[in-house]
């Protein structure tokens, strides 16, 4: 079952095409993962597919509702983890959930009966009558996330999940969302880090300039875009290194004191490197980072 | 939402009881502080300057005061309310935000706003008609008692002007442009202290189009013991100021926060 149809959607802010004439859809059980350097414009798709903002064009189709006419109608069934936290700081952890359920028309006695359960999937139980500032960063990403679950919702927009919080925190936000994937929920985030998509995701899209310039699951993605391999090179040799590896890899790239060199097969380019031994060398499978890298470039965005 | 006719729904009540929530937290020192100021003024004016004042207008100074005092601290609440509470919900805490992520639209938002900040006024306004009534400065109860839609009114006036500058404000610090240009003059000029007729003819003029004109000039008679006149013509500047507030703030924040 499809749960979201995006066509040819774009957004302009001035001259700036934010959101330049995107297409992809969600089937329902999906994990997908939006990928792309700061401004590429995700956190603005978000907007509209939410249909918070106007689009210049294209057509949104999501949970059978048109966007933005019917967006009312399909945020009854979704929930969203916004990029920044917007907990509501005069109420305690329960409050937030409480009150939050109300702007789904829950009645009260329904929300109190979903709260011990969301507590419990954000492991807040013990912390359900402290008031916001009073918690951690990733006690409050885990609370956002409890709080996007209010009206239990079928589709899930996240946007950066877990910028900003500790591997254990960013562990303990991964298996809530596997859970939620188990209970068959549709998941849509937004990502920097490139292991959480490549863990969680299983349909991808990278997004550049306002363009979804690669779309597919992670595997294929990596499969199709790059070199199996990667050899990693850091020295200050890195001239002869370069000469070396040329004939052997499909593509070399330099960034400051490290060269990568992308190739099909890895051991040609260790034995070739072996009279280089003041060198540190490496080597790995190609991943998604790679992937990233090449399609969107390795310059600065802001 | 995305039509310029306002979408509202009754979720929005959703609004005004997420600030009620807060407000029943801090209720005890929020009424304590409603009575404080305003009181202060109409006991220390009223006794202060009433004894000087043989009578205004053929009554006694606090009398006279009264009225102004309920109509001036009720604009008083509903400005603050929609100026310092509601900026803070929306740029500062991003409550707004987090509220558009449901299914409501940022006119249930600003529905709710208003019809908390006209209900948080309200709550003013009776705090003083209570002492008006302790110390019997009315002339008829009955009449007194429609001292209470009048409160209702000048809440939503200035509910719906005040967002007004909620929409277009960068930081707390522009809106003392508000009460500089708007809200003092007023207090001024429209019969809080002194009655209007003693002001010069042209400033008589600019008065009789301010809201808090009208306020009084509906509060003073009922609390003086005589019918208003032009009952209809007061309610409806009221009505009017506060509605175009709201419609042109609705336009404005949609523009702040939904482009
Ligand atoms: N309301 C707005 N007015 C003008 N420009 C905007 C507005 N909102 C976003 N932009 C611009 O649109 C571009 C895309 O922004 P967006 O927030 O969608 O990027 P993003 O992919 O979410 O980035 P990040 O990873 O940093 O969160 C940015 O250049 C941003 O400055
Ligand atoms: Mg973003």
């Amino acid at each position: 079952m499809r749960v979201l149809t995006v066509d040819n959607l774009a957004k302009r802010y001035g001259d700036r095409r934010v959101v330049d004439g995107i297409s992809f859809t969600i089937e329902k059980g999906q994990c997908f993962g939006l990928l792309g350097p700061n401004g590429a414009g995700k956190t603005t798709t978000l907007r509209l597919l939410l249909g918070l903002i106007r689009p210049d064009g294209g057509q949104i189709d999501l949970l059978g509702h048109a966007i933005p006419q019917a967006a009312r109608e399909a945020r009854m069934r979704v929930g969203v983890v916004p990029q920044m936290d917007n907990l509501d700081p005069d109420f305690t952890v329960r409050e937030n959930l409480l009150v939050y359920g109300r702007y789904f028309g829950l009645a009260h006695a329904e929300i109190e009966a979903r709260i011990p359960r969301l507590l419990e999937l954000a492991g807040l139980q013990a912390r359900a009558d402290s008031l916001i500032n009073s918690l951690s960063g990733g006690m409050k990403r885990r609370l956002t996330l409890a709080r996007a679950l209010v009206n239990d919702p079928d589709l899930i927009f996240l946007d950066e999940p877990t910028t900003g919080l500790d591997p254990q925190a960013r562990h303990l936000l991964w298996h809530s969302l596997r859970q939620l994937m188990n209970e068959g929920k549709t998941i849509l985030l937004t990502t920097h880090y490139m292991d959480e998509a490549e863990r969680l995701c299983n349909v991808l899209g990278i997004m550049d300039a306002g363009k979804l310039i690669a779309f597919g699951p992670p595997g294929e993605m990596i499969a199709r875009h790059i070199e199996p391999s990667v050899v990693e090179v850091y020295g200050d040799v890195l001239h002869d290194a370069q000469v070396i590896m040329q004939p052997h890899c499909e593509r070399l790239e330099r960034v400051g004191e490290t060269l990568f060199g992308y190739c099909a097969k890895a051991e040609p380019v260790l034995q070739a490197l072996k009279p280089l031994a003041a060198l540190r060398i490496t080597h790995r499978p190609a991943n998604l980072e790679d992937v990233f890298l090449k399609l969107t470039g390795r310059d600065l965005r802001d | 939402m995305m039509s310029c006719l306002p979408t509202f729904s009754w979720r929005f009540l959703a609004v005004w009881q997420r600030n009620f929530k807060v407000w029943k937290k801090l209720a005890l020192p929020s009424v304590l502080g409603n009575l404080a100021d305003p009181m202060m003024y109409m006991l220390g004016l009223g006794y202060g300057l009433g004894r000087l004042l043989p009578d205004v207008n053929g009554v006694p100074y606090l009398s006279f005061l009264a009225a102004g005092t309920v109509c001036y601290s009720t604009m008083n609440s509903a400005t603050f309310e929609v100026l310092y509470s509601a900026f803070s919900r929306m740029h500062v805490q991003k409550s707004w935000e987090a509220i558009l992520n449901a299914p409501m639209t940022l006119d249930d938002v600003v529905l709710g706003e208003l019809s908390w900040a006209a209900s948080k006024s309200l709550l003013s306004g009776l705090a003083i008609l209570t002492v008006i009534w302790l110390l019997g400065l009315q002339s008829s109860w009955l009449l007194s008692l429609w001292v209470i839609p009048v409160v209702v009114l000048i809440g939503i006036c200035f509910a719906g002007m005040g967002l007004v500058m909620n929409s277009i404000s960068p930081n707390y610090d522009f809106f003392m442009y508000y009460f500089t240009l708007v809200i003092t003059p007023m207090v001024l000029l429209c019969g809080v202290f002194y009655p209007v007729t003693e002001l010069p003819h042209w400033l008589q003029t600019v008065s009789s189009w301010l809201p808090l004109t009208h306020a009084i000039d509906l509060a003073r008679p009922l609390l003086l013991g005589s019918m208003p006149q032009d009952i209809l013509l007061h309610a409806f500047a009221l009505l009017a100021y506060g509605l175009v507030g709201f419609v042109v703030a609705l336009h404005l924040t949609r523009k702040r926060l939904l482009t």
